[in-house]
């Protein structure tokens, strides 16, 4: 994957979208590669809309602004659909992965999204595996099984290293992501 | 062995400090430069550096504080932003004038009024006369390290001048990025102990600050003029040490892709990365655009910056602040470098990116033929701006 891949996460206030956009970022450049994320900037808001950041490249990355023209858009909150764009400037070719108890195609014909969609109940698995209604780290999954940005390992060692007596809950939850996530074309 | 991590740009400000080993820090938390103090605290906290960090009740005491523990020899650190630097500024010309080499990170921010907490270079420019070394660092490995480098030229016996090392707020502050940390063996041999000459002690009095009446203190401020350009000379001896151990040689000015070009784009701060990529593009395209970059604020690389841009037919300055009543301040500083020179580029200036405004790689494309217009019609106006909705764009002087 020589190419620059663009992923916006789209979250709420202490939610955790930053930590995965982050935990992408250094599992990436511990495998050797370029990365970079950053957060929408400004005041933090528990609940509000955010956004984070992450750019990978096997080269070193320049560019130093928001992204508008993502890859790849991750929704942590199903909510969020209904309150904003998303899809904003994503590429013709894009994917967009949600946290919802619906599938793949009843997303696509209730939003009309033209683009690949990808979902998975990331609440329940959050709330089973972790005990809280914390999502990042499962989208976490859901984002690896649809672009194989990064290798599951590389992202299993960010986790013990963040969330250290915490990770396994976290662990366990990314990886029952990956092998729930559907998708459709 | 060196190693490569990811790491925030703050954290990587932080990150220098402790393996600076600095003795005091005294600062107070302000968007968008929290995260350094934040880290130092911890740091200091868990034992990971064994320092004094002081929590003081506002920038004017945090630098206040910074000047009393200098002035006993300790090496010392503060860091703020925008307003911050603003309620500090009486203290930071003490600093200067009072030789007190205090290493100071500034996450550069917008000032008031609309409240702003984002990038922009207006709170650099209302220090600019204020006798510091200042350095704008590009990316996440220039802000560990030029942090580092800056406790080494600060400190130096032959300089003893404060220094800022500016980083663009949350455009660089916030972003994680790969980052060389050094071994902690390398740094020890690149930054010696801080021996202040001038250090109070009660068995050996001196006086600092003393009253200046009209028979000295002119004196005392071209004497402190002609030290200050002085540092010069230790600033590039400080880079080529850094070099010589880590591998990483800095320059006042940045030079990329400029040999040859009839048009030069002008830019400091994290930008010019971005900026590096429409250069790309043009010259893959056959166009003849270079970059230059200072690195160097102050003490000007007067020198450095004439030798850089001497080829050139058109000069474009990017502005990120703007000076009310007359023109952008990097524009002004550039134009009058130039002035006594017999051969010089047509110079054009554009300002943008204020409080925070994203400047995509299309502004920068805009940037350049707008300038190139501007000089072939050789009509520059007082302001022109890119990226700024209504108007105001192109207001006469």
């Amino acid at each position: 994957m020589g190419k620059l891949l663009e992923v916006r996460w789209h979250g709420r206030g202490g939610a955790g979208a930053v930590t995965a956009a982050e935990l992408v970022a250094h599992a990436a450049i511990e495998e050797g590669r370029h990365a970079q994320s950053f957060p929408s900037f400004g005041p933090e808001r528990r609940g509000a809309p955010v956004v984070a950041f992450l750019r990978i490249s096997d080269e070193f990355i320049r560019i130093r602004t928001n992204i508008y023209e993502p890859d790849v858009v991750v929704v942590l909150d199903p909510a969020l659909l209904r309150v904003v764009d998303v899809t904003s400037g994503l590429k013709e070719k894009g994917k967009i992965i949600i946290n919802s108890r619906k599938l793949p195609n009843e997303l696509k014909s209730e939003y009309g999204f033209k683009w690949l969609v990808a979902s998975v109940n990331a609440t329940k698995i959050a709330r089973e595996a972790i005990g809280v209604p914390i999502t990042n780290t499962t989208m976490m999954g859901a984002f690896l099984k649809v672009t194989e940005a990064v290798k599951m390992d590389s992202l299993i060692k960010q986790l013990k290293e963040r969330f250290e007596a915490r990770a396994e809950g976290n662990i366990e939850a990314m990886k029952r992501a990956y092998s729930e996530t559907l998708r459709e074309d | 062995m060196s190693k490569r991590i990811g790491l925030e740009a703050s954290h990587a400000v932080a990150e220098a400090v402790k393996m600076a080993d600095a003795d005091v820090i005294a600062a107070y938390p302000i968007t968008p430069q929290t995260h350094i103090p934040e880290r130092l605290a911890e740091m200091v906290a868990n034992g990971e550096l064994n320092a004094s960090y002081l929590p003081v009740e506002s920038e004017h005491s945090a630098l206040s504080a910074c000047l009393g523990s200098v002035s006993v020899g300790a090496r010392t650190f503060t860091t703020t932003a925008g307003q911050g630097l603003e309620l500090m500024h009486e203290v930071v010309y003490v600093a200067s004038s009072m030789r007190f080499p205090v290493v100071m990170a500034i996450c550069n921010r917008a000032l008031s009024a609309p409240l702003s907490v984002w990038a922009d270079h207006s709170d650099v420019m209302a220090v600019r006369d204020t006798g510091w070394i200042q350095v704008f660092c590009e990316n996440n490995q220039e802000a560990f390290d030029l942090t580092l480098w800056a406790f080494r030229v600060a400190e130096d016996p032959r300089v003893l001048f404060p220094a800022m090392v500016h980083l663009d707020g949350f455009s660089l502050s916030h972003v994680i990025e790969p980052v060389i940390l050094p071994e902690q063996s390398e740094v020890d041999r690149f930054l010696p102990k801080f021996q202040y000459p001038f250090a109070l002690n009660p068995d050996k009095p001196v006086t600092h600050g003393a009253f200046g009446p009209p028979d000295i203190y002119s004196e005392a401020k071209v004497a402190q003029e002609v030290a200050f350009r002085r540092s010069k000379e230790m600033i590039l001896q400080g880079w080529k040490e850094f070099g010589d151990i880590f591998g990483r040689y800095y320059s006042p000015v940045e030079r990329y892709k400029v040999e040859g070009a009839k048009t030069l784009l002008l830019t400091v701060g994290s930008l010019s990365e971005t900026a590096k990529i429409v250069i790309d593009e043009r010259r893959a395209k056959g166009e003849s655009v270079g970059l230059v970059r200072l690195r160097l604020w102050r003490p000007f690389p007067f020198e450095e910056f004439r030798q850089a841009v001497k080829d050139t037919e058109v000069l474009i300055v990017f502005d990120r602040c703007i000076s009310h009543g007359t023109v952008a301040p990097v524009f002004c500083e550039v134009r009058s470098a130039l002035y006594d020179e017999e051969k010089k580029p047509n110079v054009v200036g554009i300002t943008g990116g204020l409080g925070g405004r994203d400047v995509s790689v299309n502004d920068f494309g805009y940037v350049i033929d707008r300038g190139v217009e501007i000089a072939e019609k050789g009509s520059q106006r007082m302001l022109e701006t890119v990226g700024i909705r209504g108007e105001m764009v192109g207001i006469r002087g």
